[in-house]
């Protein structure tokens, strides 16, 4: 099953290859990572989702949280949690083909950020079944290009990932 | 106060004294208690050595890097203190690897400095230039590449507090060397704060109720004590345990010592090699008891029949560790000592476990090891077992990897902690003569003797020159069979007895003409009659002495649990009087 951590790491060079090396060498999935810096520049903030079954997911955030420039290691799958991702499709439109894609752009709110002799490229955020949506909408065209962030997740209401129960 | 003195004080606030980056190095190293340090100069360490050219620190030169950070290791081994090493650059800092990666596989303290090429050539593929930071990133609990030399100290101050706190490991800092040169004042630093670290966890006591109570309850309890007692110093806490409830103990290669093997109720280690009766007690007990162990395949065989009866406490520092090879019922994350002082408080009565205790004994005398001396050939099984007798198990055993070390930890029994100084998770061939040098250097008024095996001493025998220097009185017992002994075992046992490159007898060296050339004592020993004199005249001798023991060049190390076998199932050994369901779960 995936599961989506939101790990708050020391903003600090060599701190992503440390999590990478780490996921490689014990062979855990990385379904995808995004990093960057938080309201506090010191501190960067990755959401990693990873496949596996409970015991590999509690061993992949026991191990995160060994590395010393973790600070913090929080699974908020079970968590009412909202998640993005962002998308950067290239579509193939020759001029004949435009309406019917601006059709499918205004159905899943996208926005058309760049237009070549015979192709757009679509932008377009949502959560993961939005982003694979809109995707097979337009694979009838010819996709030539994606570019995807992976996803980043908060979570919901007052509560801020970080507080939390000490991990044990 | 008087007015001189006052205006002395004051001088010294207005004007801090600025020193070098290498010199705060030094300072810090003095700040923390450091009076060793293992080590080897070269271009990109040159200022670092010329302080240390002014300070009080004994340095010991050895011959490569990897006997370096060997000796930093066993030493820490020793000690309980941190272990350090210095290497330069690049061959010098890879070097180390072998050596940081032993220290990381069994926990040990160690900081090691690197020089690294000034910071204006990094990542230009520089002279002697190796991303060591990079390179030892998976082996090392921390590492630093230093920028700025304001930071030195404090970095530093978080290595050391990094290697010896909560799990303890080694942790690299690499010095730039224009760093190494630049001036800062030095402060001593105060705590150090490391937001993503936490060296003790809040203790679980609810866990710990938990683990009392299962103790209370069980019918056919037993301990089994790894690294972590060692570590934690808790061999004080084990024998409080074990003299309360009567429990047996089997130990871990890295848990000899941790409890007295001459002691009743010791089963000696579990395991691939392990005795019998400890593989037994783990596979007929109802409550197994872990403490300060990773439940490594080594020890477990096949973790589906691992201790098929039993409900099984983890203690361990670390939280990892808990559930990653085998389940555990009931888990407490801690130091072993504290948890083990909370556990014997929250302990009521237990049970009476004389049948069990009966059980065991039974099995110890049904099952002992066995080996066969006769009049002629020598065995490696006899030799460690006539150092043991002369020294009554009061030695610093350092041990190389393969047979040797399984004999030594088989027939050695250790009646301290920090007195079987072995390479564990890695196995490191080659770890003995550097280890006995670093253990004597720690330890100067004991007996240090090095288990060695031909091939292993080979990969490190340079050392021999570090020993003669400084005048180590180590005795190295070389168990000569010739063979890449351990290698040649499997390939008989599992290869159809193909001896696919395993003979070292052609080349030589003659061990014993090589430890004279360096300027000590040696001798030969190929019969079994000789082999007391020998040790006794080895022991006796005031400086370093090699024995070289012309072993039984055939000889298998039994008993033992094929790789991925049950520990009820050994080859060698009585045949196993039942099979066992597997663990559910
Ligand atoms: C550095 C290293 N290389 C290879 C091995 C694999 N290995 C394990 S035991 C062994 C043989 C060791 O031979 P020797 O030191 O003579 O000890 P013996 O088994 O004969 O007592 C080898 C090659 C190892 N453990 N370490
Ligand atoms: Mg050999």
């Amino acid at each position: 099953m995936k599961h989506t951590l939101s790990v708050l790491v020391e903003n600090q060079p060599g701190v992503l290859a440390r999590i990478a090396g780490l996921f490689s060498r014990r062979g855990y999935n990385i379904d995808s990572l995004a990093v960057g810096r938080t309201e506090n520049p010191a501190f960067a903030r990755m959401t990693i989702v990873v496949d596996g079954d409970d015991r590999v997911i509690e061993q992949v955030s026991k191990q995160l949280h060994k590395l010393v420039d973790v600070i913090h290691v929080r699974d908020i799958t079970n968590e009412p949690f909202v998640d993005r991702e962002l998308i950067l499709i290239k579509v193939n439109a020759e001029p004949a083909q435009r309406g019917e894609i601006m059709q499918i752009v205004d159905i899943f709110r996208a926005h058309i950020v760049d237009i070549g002799r015979n192709s757009l490229i679509i932008e377009c955020t949502g959560d993961e079944g939005k982003i694979n949506a809109i995707q097979d909408s337009l694979e009838p065209f010819g996709i030539r290009e994606v570019v995807r962030t992976g996803r980043i997740a908060m979570m919901r209401g007052v509560r801020d990932i970080d507080e939390e129960e000490d991990h044990a | 106060m008087t007015l001189a003195t006052r205006s002395i004080s004051l001088a010294k606030e207005e004007a801090p004294a600025l020193l070098s980056g290498a010199e705060i190095v030094i300072k810090a190293l003095e700040y923390e208690g450091v009076d060793t340090v293992f080590g080897y100069p070269g271009g990109a360490v040159l200022p670092l050595y010329d302080a240390l050219y002014f300070s009080s620190i004994r340095h010991i030169l050895v011959r490569h890097e990897q006997g370096a950070a060997h000796a930093a290791d066993a030493y820490a081994r020793a000690t309980g203190r941190v272990g350090v090493c210095f290497a330069t650059s690049g061959p010098g800092a890879t070097n180390l690897v072998t050596g940081l990666a032993n220290a990381y596989m069994d926990s040990i303290p160690v900081v090691a400095f690197t020089g690294q090429v000034p910071l204006d050539l990094l990542g230009r593929d520089s002279f002697q230039e190796a991303d060591i930071t990079g390179i030892t990133l998976p082996i090392t609990k921390h590492n630093f590449l230093v920028k700025r030399v304001e930071e030195l100290a404090s970095v530093i101050r978080k290595a050391f507090y990094l290697a010896r706190t909560g799990r303890p490991g080694p942790v690299l800092i690499d010095l730039p060397k224009d760093l190494t040169l630049r001036l800062a004042e030095f402060k001593p630093p105060q705590e150090v704060s490391i937001p993503g670290y936490r060296a003790e966890p809040r203790l679980d006591t609810s866990a710990v109720a938990a683990a009392a109570e299962a103790v209370a309850r069980a019918k056919r309890p037993l301990i089994f004590a790894g690294g972590g007692v060692i570590a934690a110093d808790a061999a004080p806490e084990l024998m409080a345990l074990v003299e309360r409830t009567g429990m047996p103990v089997v130990t871990s290669l890295m848990g000899k010592g941790a409890f007295p093997e001459d002691h009743p109720l010791a089963l000696g280690m579990l395991g691939m090699h392990g005795t019998t009766y400890a593989n037994f007690a783990v596979s007929h007990c109802d409550l197994l008891l872990g403490l300060g162990v990773r439940f490594d395949d080594r020890a477990t065989g096949n973790i589906e029949t691992f201790a098929p009866h039993a409900k099984i406490i983890h203690i361990d520092i670390d939280p990892a560790e808990i559930g990653k090879n085998v389940p555990a019922d009931i888990g407490v994350v801690g130091n072993v000592k504290m948890v083990l002082r909370a556990l014997l408080e929250a302990l009521g009565e237990t049970p009476d476990v004389h049948a069990w205790q009966n059980q065991v004994a039974q099995w110890r005398r049904l099952y002992p090891l066995t080996y066969d001396q006769g009049k002629e050939e020598l065995k490696p099984q006899f030799v460690v077992r006539q150092v043991y007798e002369l020294t009554r198990g009061e030695a610093i055993i350092t041990t190389d990897v393969g047979q040797n070390q399984m004999w030594a930890a088989q027939y050695y029994l250790c009646r301290r902690p920090r007195s079987f100084i072995s390479s564990g998770g890695l196995g490191t061939m080659g770890f003995g003569l550097p280890a006995a040098v670093g253990a004597q250097v720690g330890r100067p008024g004991e007996t240090v003797i090095d288990i060695a095996g031909d091939g292993s001493l080979q990969m490190t025998v340079q050392e021999l020159a570090t020993v003669a220097q400084y005048q180590l009185p180590i005795k190295i017992c070389l168990l000569n069979n010739g063979y890449l002994g351990m290698v040649r075992q499997w390939q008989e046992l599992f290869h159809g007895e193909r001896y696919s490159q395993v003979d070292l007898s052609q080349g030589g060296p003659d061990f014993v003409k090589l430890a004279r050339a360096y300027g000590i004592g040696a001798r030969r020993v190929t019969r079994p009659q000789e082999v007391k004199p020998a040790l006794e005249e080895a022991l006796a001798a005031p400086g370093a002495y090699l024995l070289e023991f012309a072993v039984s060049r055939k000889e298998n190390v039994f008993p033992m649990v094929p790789p991925g076998g049950s520990l009820d199932q050994m080859l060698g050994g009585k045949k196993p009087h039942e099979t066992h369901p597997k663990r559910s779960g």
